[in-house]
């Protein structure tokens, strides 16, 4: 292993400007993918933020008893899509009203606006037909009057959800594809340039394993170091696009290990099939 | 120790390259290869290294045989054979003691004989003082030395040699070929394709021909048939 170490790091010294190259076009390549993967982080937490909004009035009977809404308000809040359940009483109601539309407060009098259950769904919980059904199970307690949710403008919310989301994997499969591609071709280059000293390796009986350990190395260490790059472009980036557009979220810890691990794991795999590759043609 | 049974070579693109070739050569022998370009002396080297296999026919090195060749095989042999070319075929950024370590580093030699060793080769070869000069700082003869060298590293028991003086002056031919006699009167035998016929003539070794492919000469069937003569 030392010795693969040492041959590795004689490596990157003899071809200097292959081995810059190799970690810049890696760092690229997976700057491109995280930026993409930061645009579809951020419209994917826009998305989640307006789902939270998703919400089911259901408007009680003036003549209720106020035992029979909260018994009703446990049972709705013990389902499984319902995050909570709150009671509006009819005054609430009205005040609430007088302060958004301020300007019609003399339209409004005392007991104009009936009482409610704002039920507020769990996150993933945005689906229509969830929507729905749950909209349906309030709607069959008998005092509840009438129940509303936005059912249009929920199904696109789902949809613009569902679009993002098919195009966001697409489009990151697209990236991830060209990234690997790029790099494999970078590190075949690297493996091509050293063709004459693996010949000689294979001459004086060192085993392919002994020749591809340091070609590994050389692989992951460049993919490591493509990958923090690419993790500091990306962050330049985003703190530009934050500091002087709009508020964005940047990638949690686990995500941004996740990147670099992933430009390791192409360097490591691009490295073994380009160096295979060549064992098995000479 | 090698053993050549009705050999043929065929390769897809410029057809025979060896046809039916049979020959043995013994311990501690010296063997000149000869004959002009192209009459396929260097494919007989690769396949005693194993760099090619026969197309029909078998070849046997030091108890391995072409036919039943495992993973890893051929890296085994390769540490009991010495390997020396016309062009040197040396690593130019590292310098001649770390070529020549290299050798005995690839076999996962121990790290505190490596040194020793290493300087006792280049003694061997009359490179003392040269160990830390790189190739590129030496003349063709003495890069030549390195390369024998490094293949003397691992002692083994046959030094294989392409045209090892092709590209050498006079001199430098005098002192390589020098070189390759002390180490086969050391008991390692030295197998040499060459095209100089001065080198064959002075001394008398067995000499094996090639013509296109074929054995047309073998000093030792040719001794034998005289004295089966006689």
């Amino acid at each position: 292993m030392t010795l693969a170490l040492r041959e590795m790091l004689i490596a990157f010294r003899r071809t200097p400007l292959l081995s810059t190259l190799s970690v810049t076009t890696i760092a690229f390549s997976l700057f491109a993918f995280g930026l993409f993967g930061l645009v579809a982080l951020n419209i994917r937490t826009a998305i989640a933020e307006v789902e939270e909004r998703v919400e089911i009035r259901a408007f009680v009977a003036e003549s209720a008893p106020v035992e029979a809404v909260f018994a009703a308000m446990s049972d709705i809040e013990a389902f499984p899509e319902v995050a909570r359940a709150v009671y509006v009483t009819p005054e609430e109601a009205l005040a609430k009203a007088r302060e958004e539309l301020g300007e019609f407060e003399d339209v409004f009098e005392a007991g104009v606006l009936p009482g409610s259950i704002e039920v507020r769904l769990k996150p993933g919980s945005s689906d229509p037909t969830i929507v729905k059904a749950v909209a349906e199970r309030i709607r069959s307690y008998e005092f509840i009057d009438d129940v509303r949710f936005g059912e249009e403008w929920v199904e696109k919310l789902y949809r613009v959800r569902t679009v993002a989301s098919i195009t966001g994997l697409a489009l990151g499969a697209a990236f991830g594809a060209v990234a690997i591609i790029i790099i494999g071709a970078t590190i075949r280059m690297a493996v091509l340039a050293r063709g004459r000293e693996i010949a000689i390796m294979r001459l004086v009986g060192a085993t392919d394993g002994f020749i591809r350990l340091p070609f590994l190395l050389e692989g992951l260490a460049k993919g490591i170091l493509g990958g923090l790059a690419a993790l500091l472009l990306t962050w330049i980036a985003r703190s530009i696009v934050d500091r002087y557009f709009i508020q964005t979220v940047f990638f949690d810890a686990s995500l941004a290990v996740l990147g670099v691990c992933a430009g390791a794991l192409i360097g490591l795999v691009g490295s073994a099939v380009s160096v295979g590759r060549h064992l098995r043609r000479v | 120790m090698i053993r050549f049974f009705n050999v043929t070579k065929e390769y897809a693109r410029s057809g025979v390259a060896l046809k039916d070739v049979s020959f043995r050569v013994a311990k501690g022998e010296f063997v000149f290869l000869t004959g002009p370009s192209g009459s396929g002396k260097s494919t007989l080297l690769k396949l005693i290294y194993l760099a090619e296999l026969p197309t029909e026919g078998e070849v046997q090195v030091s108890g391995l045989n072409s036919r039943e060749l495992r993973k890893g095989d051929i890296a085994k042999l390769r540490r009991k054979l010495g390997i020396v070319f016309q062009d040197f075929r040396l690593l130019e950024d590292r310098t001649a003691e770390a070529n020549i370590a290299f050798a005995l580093e690839v076999t996962g030699a121990r790290r505190a004989t490596i040194q020793p060793k290493v300087a006792r080769l280049l003694a061997q070869v009359g490179l003392g003082s040269k160990g830390t000069s790189y190739p590129r700082e030496l003349s063709g003869g003495e890069q030549q030395r390195v390369a024998i060298a490094r293949a003397l590293a691992n002692d083994p028991f046959v030094l294989i040699a392409d045209e090892p003086t092709g590209n050498l002056d006079e001199r430098a031919t005098r002192g390589v070929y020098q070189l390759l006699r002390d180490i086969n009167g050391s008991g390692t035998a030295v197998v040499m394709a060459t095209h100089n016929l001065e080198l064959i003539r002075r001394a008398e070794y067995r000499t094996i021909e090639l013509d296109r492919g074929r054995v047309v000469y073998d000093s030792a069937d040719a001794s034998m048939a005289r004295r089966e003569a006689r």
